[in-house]
């Protein structure tokens, strides 16, 4: 099991390294929101996987009885899962209004706050 | 009904009995006092009138626990305040050092002149758009970075400040903002990410994020895998702190947004990573720093002598400024690659006094440029002659972050030094003194073209600039006496070092010896 997902995390970041080396913004979009997704599995991994034995203290029992899943990586995967969202949304409204505004979604091309005829620095002091 | 408990024999204590002393929620107050503030002025968004002086009101209660704060680490060590009473590693640790308070005031001090600064600099709409409740997001995600205990907790700060760094660059929708906003939020983005990954893998070899447990279990850990760790967290703060060779985005976007929220950034994010590299690499994984100790070595070189040949080649100020934050970075990596007591202290007094040095250059930049309308230095020319205030301001602060006695920079440089020739690193040595050269090289001649000589560049440089605006009364006290201020704070500090450099000798005694750190967390440590 953890081999498996071990080579899902490693495709999705793959797929998502190629992505992100585009570039067209709209493909490196794809590409962070593939890579968002590839950590938190690598995290769900990283916890180590039980299968189905949720981590809820039985009757009679005053602490966990092993094995149980680790309730730990899934609440930082959630707490990722949130922010990844807000900051991924944010880039994807950022990306619509780059592409309405400067005409480009070619990264080559987007050169304003970097011009590209930059003067020669003075030689004078 | 359930069948009663059995009560297990040996439990490990696990909960703080004991309530919160009053005095200890100066630890979180500072983060609790911006987060709520900026959700207040965002409710209250279109009481336009008092937004600032609410928003001041808020920085100045939580300068005042800093100060507290800052006084207490001196005097008591390391202060801990864990959430809801679970014992680190299970609660959630709030701890500061005197790095980390201190590191915290600064921060704080440059937002409340960023507040004064922004009565000039905002437009009525940007207010309306909440710049005062982004700023004190971006506050609450710095403090909170600086303050914590817990390594997840400050990736979850420094989201924070990333959401909000983006919603000020972008504010006012320029085409250069956006197209800077851009480039500043991938590589960002992706810096966090790659932050969250060594995250993931540390809690998958230790079973536990909490940094006082980090020192306590990490030895125990594989060498190997905890160097792979150290060394995505080395590319994460680096890329944060915008260190050689993936600094490409700070010259590249700090420069688009307004000059109140470029200053912000400059004194507030890239200190940050610089923050987390020593935290991380020294602090918590020293042995995995010794095995990178090469690499650091060659990344500190590296920005050391890029920045300032950066510098040289720029002509527009504000991307100018941003090579000279970067030299900055480089001192703080020349640190990481030695860490002696020296060296460690160095680091961090350099770090806190770039934090308020570049801030102050962003500061007197953005002035300069409504003065001529011009961003390039080419098109300057002749300031001295409308305010001679200002080219002091801009001299002393050159002056100040190439390391130049008798200003704050130079002490942290000399330590520095010191520990490279401790070290008989040579190549430290001649770089960092090879950058200070180089910056004063480069910011000479900024304040020679856009002060000293007469009009712009080309055949009328020796006409006078008939396109000068003399600044406006509101211009003079609302921006140029806050930089003043905090231009006066840097000399002031330079002329009388003795408690910055005590201070820098205790933060740098605690990061290296960590028993202190690790006490106040109330861990037992088994034997």
């Amino acid at each position: 099991m953890e081999f498996a997902l071990a080579a899902l995390v490693g495709m999705y970041f793959a797929t998502a390294t190629y992505l992100l080396l585009s570039k067209a913004v709209i493909r490196m979009l794809l590409g962070v929101g593939i890579l968002g997704n590839a950590v938190n599995l690598l995290i769900f991994t990283a916890g180590r996987l039980t299968r189905e034995v949720p981590p809820i203290v039985p009757d009679g029992q005053a602490q966990l009885v092993p094995p149980f899943a680790n309730p730990l990586p899934q609440a930082l995967i959630l707490t990722a899962i949130v922010i990844g969202f807000a900051l991924f949304t944010f880039l994807l409204v950022l990306g619509y209004r780059a592409y309405q505004e400067l005409d480009a979604d070619d990264t080559d091309t987007m050169r304003i706050a970097e011009p590209e005829n930059a003067p020669r620095p003075p030689l004078s002091y | 009904m359930a069948a009663p408990i059995t009560q297990p024999a040996e439990l490990p204590r696990a909960m703080i009995e004991v309530a919160t002393a009053a005095s200890d929620w100066v630890l979180i107050l500072p983060v609790v006092l911006a987060l709520m503030g900026a959700a207040l002025l965002l409710m209250l968004r279109n009481g336009r009138s008092w937004q600032a002086g609410m928003a001041l009101l808020v920085v100045v209660a939580i300068i005042g626990c800093e100060i507290e704060l800052l006084r207490r680490t001196l005097e008591l060590g390391p202060q801990t305040m864990t959430m809801g009473k679970w014992l680190p590693p299970f609660g959630i640790s709030f701890t500061a050092d005197v790095m980390s308070a201190a590191f915290a005031l600064a921060a704080a001090v440059v937002t409340l002149v960023a507040l004064l600064y922004s009565q000039a600099d905002i437009a009525a709409r940007e207010v309306k758009y909440g710049f005062y409740s982004l700023v004190l997001l971006l506050l609450a995600g710095v403090t909170g970075a600086f303050l914590t205990g817990d390594l997840f907790n400050l990736y979850v700060w420094f989201e924070v400040m990333l959401i909000a760094s983006f919603g000020l660059m972008v504010m006012g929708g320029r085409k250069i903002q956006l197209d800077g906003a851009l480039k500043y939020g991938f590589i960002n983005f992706l810096a966090t990410t790659f932050f969250l990954v060594a995250l993931g893998y540390l809690y998958g070899l230790l079973g536990t994020l909490n940094m006082a447990d980090i020192i306590l279990t990490a030895p125990n850990a594989p060498v190997g895998p905890m160097t792979a760790v150290a060394a995505l967290m080395l590319l994460a703060f680096g890329t944060k702190a915008a260190a050689f060779p993936v600094n490409a985005w700070l010259p590249a976007s700090y420069h688009a947004p307004d000059a109140v929220v470029s200053a912000l950034f400059g004194g507030l994010l890239t200190k940050v990573g610089a923050y987390a590299l020593l935290r991380a690499l020294i602090g918590l994984l020293p042995a995995s720093r010794e095995i990178m100790d090469p690499l650091i070595t060659g990344l500190a070189v590296a920005t050391l002598i890029m920045a300032p040949l950066g510098l040289l080649s720029q002509t527009n100020l504000r991307r100018a400024i941003g090579f000279m934050l970067i030299g900055g970075i480089g001192a703080v990596l020349a640190g990481l690659a030695m860490p002696s007591l020296r060296g460690v202290a160095g680091a961090s007094i350099y770090a806190f006094s770039a934090i308020l040095t570049v801030a102050a250059l962003y500061f007197v930049a953005g002035l300069i440029e409504r003065m001529t309308g011009e961003e390039d230095s080419r098109l300057m020319g002749g300031v001295y002659t409308a305010s001679s205030p200002l080219s002091i301001l801009f001299l002393i602060l050159v002056f100040a972050i190439a390391g130049l006695p008798p200003f704050l920079g130079f002490w942290p440089k000399l330590l520095l030094v010191e520990a490279a020739l401790d070290d008989g690193s040579i190549v430290l040595l001649v770089a960092l003194v090879l950058n200070s050269f180089l910056t004063v090289i480069g910011g000479s001649r900024l304040w020679a073209h856009i002060f000293w000589r007469s009009g712009r560049e080309g055949a009328h440089s020796e006409q006078p600039n008939d396109r000068l605006k003399p600044l406006s009364r509101r211009d003079k006290w609302w921006a140029m006496l806050p930089t003043a201020g905090l231009v006066a704070l840097i000399v002031g500090f330079g002329i009388l070092p003795n408690s910055i450099i005590e201070a820098g000798r205790t933060a740098a005694a605690d990061l290296l010896h960590t028993e202190r750190y690790i006490a106040s967390t109330g861990i037992e440590v088994q034997e």
